[in-house]
């Protein structure tokens, strides 16, 4: 149960500095979206994040930081093994997420069209 | 697209004048943004971002509970919900979500799901390919670009740090 707290304090609090990132500075979002995607990387290089997510799992590994920290520890745990897993570890551990998007955004872009804002 | 050509013949062709001129509008249009309610905004980032990631877990468990491994389990969780998003965003309920709850739909991957589906929706014209294939990737390209480029360096840096 205590990971539910967990996961929601830790996931709200990373998207509360996502959104004074985006109020408080003039960077668009998709600026905000790299920097949280490094930031995760380079946080989980550094092993920093994998105590976050220890704690409080989906909490840590939805938001994008999230993505970084997965592709960080897949290039970590490839450059175990050799050079080649180390460049390709990356994209693989998070092979699963990126073709997903690419897949169904592709069907979902050509099924549905365009509509104005509710 | 004419009128697009209109208004630049009329522009001043200074360099300089024209960054004053940027400026002045700058401050000028600043009068009338209005001010983010921060706190507002980031409760509202916070109970929603906090929510999707409450949800995951829950969503998690069950998975694991059917017998899938941890492993799989976190990967599914991630593809229901880039797929979740992108439907929404397909049906065109997803801006009005991210309208309510700002960073807190944007922030977690369905931020990313979205803004894969969203341009290739709005340049549907152009084509299938050109259209749709590249513009998929007009505002996720700069995330996967950053993100795959420092895990392959992070990865090289790891693998000559084990060789001594």
């Amino acid at each position: 149960m205590m990971t539910y707290l967990y996961a929601f304090l830790i996931g709200g609090g990373i998207c509360v500095i996502g959104q004074i990132l985006m109020d408080a500075t003039k960077l668009t979002a998709p600026r905000v979206l790299v920097i949280l995607v490094t930031a995760g990387a380079l946080l989980q290089a550094f092993h920093l994040y994998e105590p976050l997510v220890n704690l409080a799992q989906t909490g840590a590994r939805v938001p994008l930081p999230g993505f970084g920290y997965s592709l960080a520890k897949g290039a970590m745990e490839g450059a175990k093994e050799n050079l080649l897993e180390a460049v390709t570890g990356g994209i693989k551990a998070a092979a699963g997420g990126i073709t997903v998007a690419i897949g169904w955004g592709y069907l979902i872009a050509l099924v549905f069209n365009p509509k104005s804002v509710r | 697209m004419k009128q697009d050509k209109r208004n630049h013949a009329g522009a001043p062709d200074d360099p300089k004048m024209k960054k004053e001129i940027a400026k002045a509008y700058e401050n000028y249009s600043s009068q009338f943004t209005p001010k983010p309610r921060y706190f507002m905004n980031a409760a509202r980032a916070f109970m929603s971002g906090g929510s999707i990631c409450a949800a995951s877990l829950w969503l998690e468990e069950c998975f694991i509970g059917w017998g899938f491994s941890d492993k799989t389990a976190a990967v599914c969780v991630v593809m229901i919900l880039i797929m979740a998003a992108q439907l929404l965003t397909g049906l065109g309920l997803f801006d009005s979500i991210a309208k309510f709850a700002g960073a807190g739909v944007v922030v977690p991957i369905t931020g990313f799901a979205n803004s894969m589906v969203a341009p290739a929706i709005e340049y549907k014209k152009e084509g299938i390919v050109l259209g749709v294939g590249a513009k998929l990737f007009s505002l996720a390209g700069p995330v996967l670009v950053c993100g795959i480029t420092s895990s392959m360096v992070i990865g090289i840096v790891y693998w000559i740090m084990g060789l001594f």
